[in-house]
């Protein structure tokens, strides 16, 4: 469990939406038309262990998801490199995205869309493992059986479509056909999270299962708090297309470093703490089209200072395997000399 | 390993969907009726060597003496006309339908190839995006703005007469409804995410293209494909009655009704107006044919 | 002191290509001037089409088909549809899960609050609009008068929903309705607009019937909360006895499947199967195919046992520790 499987080195995103033509005119005049800049990611770096499941927590616009996508190769990053044992998940081939690997495979959000509902289900099982040559072609039949089995369903149902599934049942699917490209880690992006509570459980005790039966290595994608908590070995927060802190799930729940996070914290509502306690953040969260200068999060953190208006923070070892990207860890908030 | 007891999920096989459909479409018996004249009018259309008595296209069949029958008389051949005859002695009923199943096959073979050509260049489109895109909507766009009638009239003009020239010229017109259709069905379901799992998994692409994509956007495309056959049908009379269609020889509704529009200030309003009655319900009738399937294939009006 | 919202008997059908279908069966409750009812349950347990039904939102194929809803002792199942839509807007208040449901995309914000207030009631422009800012700084907007000059889209999710709740409260509503109204939101924000709404029905008295599938959103908010499955509500309390004390199995099964509450990596207790379709109901308590606690007994409906004003509709409810 300490070797890294999967690098990703220095990664930054950035989506551009050029203007139309229409637009463009107008915007002789008006001074607008020019390329919208989407700062998805900024300067990611990570590593997941072999057998690790490493959460990734934040909210809408924290990049979470670009980088589920860049890891499962159908995003190139701008900057930086993703691998897997060394090698490149995908190339950029003019704008195209070539993947090269099929061992990181994705579970999406909406179990509802992320399955062609005009396909029988044993076929999106198939097709993956026979393009590629990963089962026996005579075994295929036997080995989505297997696979239905294995995620809780009968092996019969491999000749319906999609909708006569409950959305429970469509997300075993879609883990089913993650697990028949035998991949070696897992992006699951927000897996859970269009499910009912009591389903939810069940998805959770599935890959809780499947992970120790199969060592898993996977990526939780989550903006659920309690959910990457019981999970995850480690999580990572992000805000604004940054990494904020990184840490061991016990010691960051027990003990969060960064203001974000720890508001964060403070904001979700929990069962049984009782009525009428909101801690809240203020502010919204700004978009990642035009990021605050410094640190993103200074606008909105009670102990900013001059420092985090300017000089955006760097990651530092904090020790136990913690990093946190903030001023307070690394000499304060107060402006130093040479530091801006 | 999973200690989970699932709901069995409940069994709809395709005849069960069909049933639903059926049950759906009949809802309007406007549409009903429609179908019912469609259906009766393909197969006499078809049928029609079996049904009438003269064989329109045979001039040894028809005399000079029958010409000009008013419907309901009876002619030489010992039968009554029920439609009349026209300037040759043809029976117009049999001419009708003759003239009818030239018109389905005409209309219905360039809907099939104008929805082939359409789909091909909509589904390139929309997945492969940027300038290839741009580029061939575009083209078709160009091609949109400008009426189908004037662009089928130029290339009916440039091939000639005939079955084949016919068709290719309604393609031509026809093909970029199709494209713009599927252009659009398809960038809405490329962006869905069982595209991006097909192309996460990897798979490659002509089969995310023709697997995943094309199934998905097929049935707002029937839907279009059966407006466009009854269009392809006016069409093909239009230009058969601007007479750069068919020939009189191989009667289709167009020159039919041209040939008779001659006579029409004679008193013999006959010759124009049954065919063009038939044209007009057959058109009509597809439409409203079209109309239902869109309403029952809509997921807004599912129950 | 009388409620401001009580639903009695509330049945609401749909007709299906599978039959009747009972969405809403027979759901009861009240909510007192002031306070905040959680109304929880999973998809398909009918919270939603409650709400719809409440407001007289239901369009064909669904049916109230029994039942009153008593808004300030006025029945709003026996109003003409005009006086409905009186009371719609005026003493009764909607909030949708997408703030679009109420915003019009092509007008100002102030322009589509100006109008709202003026239906209702004979106002000035510029009276109107002082009303409508004063709503917007209710609900914690900052610089209320620029927004109003915003368009929707210009305003964020969040930004967004408050100004759909500022709008609801445009006339003080008795009851207002939400409906999901926080599900699309991010925590931070939904955490700050919790705390609002929690404000507003302890300063201006409004009874809020909230509808979510999040227990633990209920659970920091609501006075009283109702668990709903398959179209009934399966019990009934404070949200100190519910969440605290559930009776039952169904609410304490959903209770136990919060990761929150078990230790990192065990094994969730969890409920088996799935949702039942309405269509395919079995007989009897309608949770029984899934309920551990489950008996021949379970086949007949369940009764209402009430103890300490705690009600739950089940045959074998657990007992109180």
């Amino acid at each position: 469990m300490t070797d890294p499987i999967l690098k990703i080195d220095a990664v930054s995103k950035r989506f551009t939406r050029m203007p139309g033509l229409a637009e463009r005119m107008i915007g002789k005049f008006t001074g607008g038309g020019k390329p919208v800049v989407v700062h998805a990611l900024s300067d990611v770096s990570l590593q997941v262990m072999k057998g690790e499941v490493l959460g990734v927590v934040g909210e809408s616009g924290c990049g979470k998801s670009t980088l589920g996508r860049v890891v499962a190769g159908i995003h190139a990053p701008s900057s930086g490199s993703v691998t897997l044992n060394g090698q490149p998940i995908a190339d950029q081939r003019g704008g195209n995205i070539h993947k090269r690997t099929t061992q990181v495979q994705m579970i999406h959000q909406d179990p509802f869309a992320s399955l062609n509902p005009r396909m029988k289900v044993g076929e999106t099982l198939a097709e993956g493992p026979r393009h590629h040559d990963i089962i026996p072609a005579r075994d295929v039949q036997a080995r989505i059986r297997e696979l239905l089995e294995q995620v809780g369903l009968e092996g019969a149902y491999a000749d319906r479509l999609p909708h006569q599934f409950s959305g429970g049942q469509r997300q075993r699917v879609a883990i089913a056909r993650a697990l028949a490209m035998q991949p070696e880690v897992l992006v699951l992006d927000e897996a859970v999270a269009s499910l009912d509570v009591s389903i939810q459980a069940q998805v959770l005790n599935l890959f809780m299962d499947l992970r120790r039966d199969l060592g898993l290595t996977a990526m939780f994608i989550s903006h659920d708090l309690s959910v990457v908590r019981h999970v995850c070995d480690r999580v990572a927060i992000m805000y604004l297309g940054r990494l904020v802190e990184l840490a061991p799930a016990d010691r960051l729940y027990a003990d969060p470093r960064h203001p974000y996070t720890r508001a964060l914290f403070a904001s979700v509502p929990t069962v049984g703490t009782g009525r009428g306690r909101f801690e809240t953040i203020k502010g919204e969260i700004p978009s990642p089209i035009d990021p605050p200068s410094g640190c993103a999060f200074h606008p909105r953190c009670p102990f900013a200072g001059p420092r985090c208006l300017v000089q955006v923070p760097e990651l530092g070892a904090l020790g136990q395997g913690r990093t946190v990207a903030c001023h307070l860890n690394d000499g304060g908030v107060e402006l130093q000399k040479g530091a801006a | 390993m999973v200690d989970v007891t699932v709901q069995t999920p409940p069994v709809e096989t395709r005849a069960v969907r069909l049933r639903h459909f059926w049950s759906d479409y009949r809802r309007s018996w406007v549409a009903v009726l429609a179908l019912a004249i469609i259906t009766t009018l393909v197969l006499a259309s078809f049928g029609a060597p079996f049904l009438v008595p003269q064989n329109p296209y045979d001039l040894a069949q028809l005399d000079w003496a029958d010409a000009f029958l008013r419907p309901g008389q009876t002619g030489s051949g010992g039968y009554v006309h029920l439609l009349g005859t026209d300037n040759a002695g043809r029976d117009m009923l049999s001419a009708i339908l003759y003239g009818l199943r030239t018109s389905f096959v005409i209309g219905i073979t360039a809907g099939i190839l104008a929805l082939i050509l359409g789909i091909s260049i909509g589904l390139t489109a929309a997945y492969f995006g940027g300038r290839i895109e741009a580029l061939l909507m575009r083209i078709v766009d160009l091609q949109l703005s400008m009426p189908a009638i004037l662009l089928a009239l130029v290339m009916a003009a440039m091939l000639g007469q005939g079955v084949p020239q016919i068709v290719l010229a309604l393609v031509v017109a026809q093909y970029a409804y199709f494209a713009r259709t599927t252009h659009g069905a398809a960038s809405v379901e490329r962006r869905k995410d069982y595209i991006e799992a097909a192309r996460s998994t990897p798979l490659p692409t002509r089969r995310i293209l023709f697997k995943h994509l094309l199934p998905n956007v097929l049935p707002p495309l029937i839907v279009v494909a059966t407006v466009q056959v009854a269009s392809a049908i006016s069409l093909e009379a239009t230009l058969s009655f601007l007479g750069v269609g068919l020939p009189l020889t191989e009667p289709s509704l167009g020159s039919l009704i041209s040939n008779g529009f001659k006579y029409i200030h004679a008193g013999r309003s006959w010759l124009s107006i049954y065919p063009g009655i038939f044209l007009m319900v057959t058109v009509v009738a597809i439409n409203l044919v079209g109309d239902q399937v869109r309403t029952v294939i809509d997921p807004r009006n599912s129950r | 002191m009388t409620a401001a919202l009580e639903v009695k008997g509330l049945t609401t059908r749909f007709e299906t290509r599978a039959g009747h279908v009972t969405a809403v069966n027979g759901v009861s409750f009240a909510v007192q001037p002031g306070r905040i009812l959680g109304l929880v349950g999973e998809s398909g347990s009918g919270k939603s089409v409650t709400g719809f039904s409440i407001l007289g939102l239901i369009d064909a194929p669904g049916q109230v088909t029994a039942g009153a809803v008593l808004v300030d002792g006025i029945d709003l199942r026996q109003l003409s549809d005009d006086d409905l839509r009186k009371m719609r807007g005026s003493k009764v208040a909607m909030v949708f899960q997408d703030p679009m449901m109420t915003l019009n995309p092509v007008l100002r914000v102030g322009d589509q609050m100006v109008m709202a207030v003026r239906v209702h009631r004979a106002m000035s422009k510029s009276q109107a609009l002082d009303h409508a800012r004063k709503a917007l700084e209710i609900v914690g907007i900052p610089s209320p008068a620029e927004r109003l000059r915003a368009y929707p889209h210009q305003l964020s999710g969040g930004m967004r929903q408050r100004v759909a709740i500022a709008m609801a409260l445009l006339h003080s509503p008795s009851v207002i309705i939400a409906d999901e109204a926080t599900t699309a939101l991010d925590v931070s924000i939904q955490g700050q607009i919790l705390a609002e709404v929690r404000d507003l029905a302890d300063t201006t008295g409004a009874a809020i019937v909230w509808i979510t599938h999040d227990l633990a959103v209920v659970s920091s908010l609501a006075d009283d909360i109702c668990v709903m499955y398959a179209g009934r509500i399966v019990e009934r309390g404070t949200a100190d006895q519910v969440i605290g004390h559930p009776r039952h199995p169904y609410t304490q099964g959903l209770l136990d499947s919060i990761p929150a509450l078990h230790e990192p990596g065990q094994k969730l207790p969890q409920i088996p199967g799935s949702t039942p379709q309405l269509s395919r109901l079995p007989q009897g308590c309608a949770f029984r195919p899934r309920c551990p606690r489950a008996t021949d007994l379970c086949r007949t409906d369940p009764p209402l046992d009430i103890r300490d004003e705690q009600a739950v509709l089940c045959h074998h409810p657990l007992e109180r520790k």
